[in-house]
């Protein structure tokens, strides 16, 4: 069988063997019982639930936890402006980086409070030291929080009737302490030890062969590039993430770093099982994932590996497959599975440039961000799927003559109402904001000349690209887009401000009302959620959803420049 | 089963006509708002009326007057098709119900008046509309009762075929659970003074008429629950549409205003949008085809979730009551010796188990002698002695359960037979009532009495199972008869010994249990039970308290009908569910048809995307928006009919209807529009 192909298979076997174990040990972790990492961590969250004064067996309900998420959250924001606006004259500054507009923090600092890691700016020369370690911070609460917020779903779906659904902080400081920060030390280890640099001096330099002197920048990656995986962060250490040998020196951290991507969104499906005790749910919820993944990959695999038939009527040889804007160390296979794992789960690291992917890849990259929820980023991507799934429970009620039912809790007009907006707002906003700047580039080509290297459909993809990714909270870039000016810096911010916090409240605020509501026990005539059928339905709910928001912008997009590639 | 006039056929024209005249009633915007799916399409349609006359003053880029025009005329159909559907519904509905309330026209009262102008109690007839609740009349053979009320004197057999169907005469009487008589129905026998119950146009009938008429029409929980997901997605198609524009803008290829129309109109969900009321009114009138008056529509569709059944033995589960069946003499005593007594003993016993006792002898040849001139005495069964029988000759013969006839016998000093005491066991055992015979203080025997289970009652329960609805039997009898029973005619559970309480205490440990519970009653005892009971049927023939407490009232007094109002209940939403589905599965081939329309001019690679291969695009965007108006007439008969429920399990029912509705969905408007396209291609 052809290595590249191999490769990829390598890398989603060990994926699923590792997220089953470690979707068990999150089951646990949120269930509160003990786990083997207790003597030693047991003790640190102590300390942090002192120096905070949180009773961590106080219970919340659902309001409480939500007040709870955005207030930590708001904290954060003004601290990130804060330091992203000063980190000039602050101390780990070697390089003598300059501190951001306030536009461009305003950006930043949403983008990573909201778990986006869009970069607007090239970790090089655009933040310091400080500057990188604050948003490495963020890139562990704001995965934390997600995960948070998941864990309270979990526990609101439990079959009884409460308004008791654990304690908030509990859970953040547990996703933080337990399960991301053990995982980010492994892999972090591993990065260091094949030549990822971690330093606080400056930059380096040496004479090249010509004579000249080239300075390399370098810092405290390793660390960064670790939780950027884990967490669906994304946000690198360096401009151009993890195509940079320093973030990703070789084949095998690459393995690594994709691996890391999906992990934990793919865990915590397990975790539900382990939670819910419903195993066969998680496994119903993990094929429909994976179909969706496999819907999106196969055919990706396919054109990158064929190649770019435009590049192939110049005489370039395609047989290494399409390696515009690849890395050779690379190739195109694991390049194109990077691609779409980075983008269903919200990750947004690269280790290719989008831009250059063939032009149906590119729409799968896209379609993986609109979807948002196979695997998707860390809790919030269940917290997605969630919403699908109270929708397709609801047709799926209806259609066996019942009045729809949810694990045992009735589904009625106000959760629908909170599903419908949730599922609402995606679309919305990607297209709304995306038709703005159509409408402005249409309207003065002059003016904003500087947007879009390549007009036409390509410079359509571009656009819609940006704010897929900026809702789907994911910060993978398409590239070729002069996004570093306010227009985008604060159009992006409010998209992934809106497109992170209300999706989180949505599924909470449903989960919490149901759980607040009788429970009914199974009968022959309930509909099951744990069986294939279900699964079909939710899927069939989530293709439809997606094909009929978006299918005209596609069309003008990706599709146009496809048909148009002979 | 009811007799009475019904419209079976779906489209009897006289209504027809008369839906056809709503339909346009119904575009008064102000009455259409209450849709906003359709509203939105008749939006649509007033815009391509102004596009339409803007072309006639001269405008050169929105394309021909003729296409713009039909674009506008078909959408203007779709509307009333949408219309349509409603109105035919509410027609079928008000005509079953006009045939309910023809009964209860205008007829004369014989209303009392307590001071009258002459005497007290005066008796005067009044036309019926005058008459007031609290209000007391008189009735007499062949008079026809003109209002409903409640018998306050008397006893009357009384003909209810107006109502039930049912040509057997009913005996209705003061006092008791059987004390409710129905405006409309005739006094065969008898005398009665009744109580008026309702005020003129507040009786259940009437309420009724007003839910199918749409005059208090309010939607349901789980209606509510629906159009939020179809205003939904009608607000993604809003935002796809209207973002197109700029795209378009961007793309350089100008987009007319009858082909964002035709998009929008096409997308979103106008098919269930515009049956969505037809689905709601088409299941009231369902249940009132089933003689079945409900109080709300929603309390059709919480039938469809019911869980749990409680079903009275007798009548429901068992025909009528108890029936002798063999006699078993004890000991020495001769076979027709004992026949003859239990023959003697139950003569004056008009119960029906005494008269099948008589009918049972008489089948054995056995006459009753001639007691007239032998100064028999007939003793009346007391609560007291537990028996009864009759004083002839000096001879004492009584009959009564095994307890109390063992009670007289052991008093005398005399023992029971050992063979007759485990012939009693035997057939409490099997389910049969023992009633042991005495003569002279000296047990003679046994006689058997059997229920006779309903044929075919063992099926619907099966299928009841199936559903995931439970059933339980309440039944008087002692728990070995009341197992024996259930155990036999196959229901899950069973309440032996019943009082009132018993069914109340049962229902709210359902209910605590998070289970929704129906039953049925008639009587003044039963009213806490019907109201705790989420779905509450009271019989026509039962006290005015049972009817208020109940949600529905099956004016057929048939205690199995709660097995057709669940399938009622679950054809509802089963019919809505599936339509959404059809209904927005439907989607996709519309893109393929209109997207690579909008955009081939500038854009030649979609014609890839055109793999209807249709015609122009003009002729695809007509072909799409023909196609998603004639979809809603060609549903109707679905709406109306609603979708066959079939008990085979929630999930296979699922595959089933994702498979015909989803599936289908997708496929039938790609050979549809392509059909359409063949025969629009001719012209555009």
């Amino acid at each position: 069988m052809n290595t590249e192909i191999l490769g990829v298979l390598a890398m989603y076997g060990i994926l699923v063997l590792l997220a089953i174990p470690i979707g068990r040990y999150i089951g646990k972790v949120y269930a509160g019982e003990r786990t083997w990492p207790d003597p030693v961590l047991g003790p640190l969250d102590h300390v942090f639930f002192r120096l905070s004064g949180i009773k961590a067996d106080r219970d919340m309900n659902w309001k409480q936890h939500l007040v709870a998420l955005l207030t930590i959250n708001l904290v954060w924001f003004l601290f990130s402006m804060l330091m992203l606006m000063n980190m000039s004259w602050l101390p780990f500054n070697p390089d003598g980086n300059p501190s951001m507009s306030a536009d461009l923090a305003f950006n930043t600092t949403v983008s990573f409070v909201s778990n986006t890691n869009l970069q607007h700016y090239s970790g090089e020369s655009g933040v310091s030291y400080l500057g990188q370690l604050v948003l490495m911070l963020f890139q562990f609460v704001s995965a934390g929080t997600g995960m948070a917020a998941c864990a309270v779903v979990f526990n609101a779906m439990k079959e009884r009737t409460t308004e008791k659904l654990g304690n908030f902080y509990n859970y953040f400081i547990k996703s933080c302490t337990r399960i991301l920060l053990p995982l980010a030390i492994v892999v972090a280890i591993i990065l260091v030890f094949n030549g990822t640099p971690m330093t606080f001096q400056g930059k380096d330099s040496y004479i090249s062969m010509q004579g000249d002197t080239v300075q390399v920048s370098r810092g405290p990656a390793a660390a960064m590039i670790a939780i950027k995986q884990l967490g669906t962060n994304g946000g690198g250490f360096f401009g151009a993430n993890s195509a940079v040998p320093f973030e990703n020196p070789n084949y095998f951290t690459n393995m690594v770093e994709d691996i890391s991507i999906v992990l934990i969104p793919m865990a915590m499906v397990f975790a539900l099982g382990y939670i819910l005790k419903r195993r066969r749910l998680a496994w119903v919820i993990f094929g429909v994932m994976t179909i969706g993944f496999l819907c999106f990959l196969i055919p990706s695999l396919f054109y990158e590996m064929k190649g770019n038939p435009s590049i192939g009527h110049l005489g370039i040889s395609q047989s290494l497959g399409s390696m515009e804007g690849k890395e050779v160390r690379f190739g195109s296979a694991a390049s194109a599975f990077w691609g779409i794992t980075t983008t269903v789960t919200s990750n947004g690291s690269v280790n290719a440039m989008h831009d250059s992917f063939t032009p149906l890849t590119g729409m799968f990259t896209m379609l993986g961000m609109m979807v948002n929820s196979f695997y998707g980023g860390v809790g919030v991507g269940f917290l997605n799927f969630y919403v699908y799934m109270i929708i397709a429970v609801f047709i799926s009620g209806l259609m066996v003559g019942r009045t729809p039912e949810f694990l045992g809790k009735k589904i009625e007009a106000k959760e629908m109402k909170i599903a419908t907006m949730v599922a609402l707002l995606h679309t919305f906003l990607i297209l709304s904001f995306t038709a703005l700047s159509s409408h402005l580039f249409a309207a003065h080509p002059q003016e904003y000349a500087g947007w879009l290297n390549n007009p036409g459909n390509h410079g359509f993809s571009e656009m819609l690209y940006e704010y897929t990714s900026s809702s789907a909270n994911n910060g993978s870039g398409f590239e070729g887009l002069g996004d570093g000016v306010p227009f985008w810096n604060i159009t992006c911010g409010i998209v992934m401000l809106l497109s992170r916090f209300i999706p989180i409240v949505g599924p909470v605020a449903i989960a919490g009302i149901l759980a607040k509501k009788k429970y009914i026990p199974e009968s022959a005539g309930t509909l099951k959620t744990d069986t294939t059928t279900f699964g079909i339905m939710v899927f069939a709910v989530i293709a439809i959803v997606v094909a009929l928001s978006f299918f005209p912008a596609l069309s003008l997009g990706p599709l146009a420049e496809f048909f148009g590639v002979k | 089963m009811s007799k009475h006039i019904r419209t079976n056929k779906l489209f009897e024209p006289s209504l027809v006509k008369e839906a056809l005249k709503q339909s346009f009633v119904k575009l008064n915007p102000r009455i259409l708002i209450h849709n906003p799916v359709m509203f939105t399409v008749e939006i649509g349609a007033v815009v391509m009326l102004a596009v339409c006359i803007w072309i006639w003053k001269g405008e050169k880029s929105q394309g021909s007057f003729l296409y713009n025009f039909l674009i506008f005329l078909i959408l203007l159909i779709t509307v009333l098709f949408a219309n349509f559907a409603e109105a035919i519904a509410e027609a079928r509905g008000k005509a079953q119900a006009d045939s309910l309330r023809k009964t209860r026209e205008d007829t004369p009262a014989k209303k009392i008046f307590a001071v009258g102008e002459i005497f007290t109690n005066e008796i005067k007839t009044v036309p019926s509309s005058q008459l007031r609740k609290g209000d007391y009349f008189m009735c007499e053979a062949g008079d026809i009762i003109p209002m409903d009320g409640e018998i306050v004197q008397g006893i009357a057999t009384i003909d209810e075929s107006a109502i039930t169907g049912e040509s057997a005469p009913v005996i209705r009487e003061a006092g008791g659970d059987k004390s409710s008589v129905t405006g409309g129905t005739k006094v065969l026998s008898d005398k009665i003074k009744v109580r008026v119950t309702t005020e003129p146009g507040e009786s259940f009938l009437d309420k009724m008429i007003a839910l199918v008429e749409g005059a208090s029409r309010q939607k349901t929980p789980n209606e509510i629950a629906l159009t939020i997901l179809l205003a939904g997605f009608t607000i993604i198609f809003i935002i796809v549409c209207v973002t197109l524009k700029p795209f378009g803008d961007y793309a350089s290829t100008p987009i007319t205003i009858a082909a964002f129309i035709s998009l929008f109109v096409c997308l979103i969900p106008t098919t269930i949008g515009g049956l969505l009321s037809a689905i709601g009114i088409a299941g009231m009138d369902r249940a009132l085809r089933a003689n079945v008056i409900t109080k709300s529509g929603k309390a059709v569709e919480t039938a469809g979730d019911l869980d749990t059944l409680l079903l009275d033995k007798t009548g429901t589960i068992t025909i009528g009551n108890r029936k002798a069946t063999n006699f078993w003499p004890g000991g020495t005593v001769d076979n027709y010796v004992f026949i003859e007594a239990c023959l003697l003993a139950s003569l004056a016993d008009e119960t029906p188990e005494g008269k099948s006792i008589v009918e049972l002898a008489s089948g054995k040849g056995i006459k009753p002698p001639d007691i007239r001139k032998d100064g028999a005495k007939f003793i009346e069964f007391t609560a007291e002695t537990r028996s009864s029988g009759i004083d002839l000759n000096g001879m004492k013969i009584r009959k009564g359960a095994f307890d109390s006839i063992r009670s007289i016998v052991v008093k005398a000093g005399n023992e029971i037979p050992v063979d007759v005491s485990d012939r009693v066991h035997v057939i409490a055992e099997n389910g049969g009532t023992p009633l042991v015979v005495s003569k002279d203080n000296v047990a003679l025997g046994v006689i058997e009495l059997q229920d006779i289970i309903k044929p075919g009652i063992q099926e619907r329960f099966q299928r009841l199972r199936k559903m995931g609805v439970k059933t339980v039997m309440v039944t008087g009898d002692n728990p070995l008869t009341a197992k024996y029973i259930a155990d036999k005619a196959g229901v899950d559970d069973f309440i032996a010994e019943a009082k009132p309480e018993d069914k109340m205490n049962y229902i709210r440990n359902e209910q605590t249990g998070g289970k929704l519970v129906a039953m049925m009653g008639d009587g003044t005892n039963d009213a806490p039970a019907l109201a705790q009971a989420d779905v509450g049927v009271a019989m026509n023939s039962g006290t005015q308290a049972a009817k208020e407490a109940g949600n529905m009232v099956d004016l057929d007094n048939d205690p199995t009908k709660l097995i057709e109002i669940v399938e009622i209940g679950k054809q509802l939403l089963m019919t809505r569910g599936t339509l959404t589905t059809f209904s927005i599965a439907n989607d996709v081939a519309k893109y393929f048809a209109i997207v690579p329309a909008l955009f081939i001019v500038s854009i030649p690679g979609l014609q890839s995307l055109n793999i209807m291969n249709l015609h122009s695009p003009e002729s695809a965007i007509l072909s799409a928006v023909i196609f998603n108006a004639i979809i809603i007439p060609l549903l109707i008969p679905l709406a109306l009919r609603g979708v066959t429920y079939r008990p085979i399990g929630a999930s296979a029912l699922l595959r089933r209807n994702l498979l015909i509705y989803g599936f289908g969905g997708i496929v039938v408007p790609f050979i549809g529009i392509k059909l359409i396209d063949l025969l629009v291609s001719t012209w555009f």
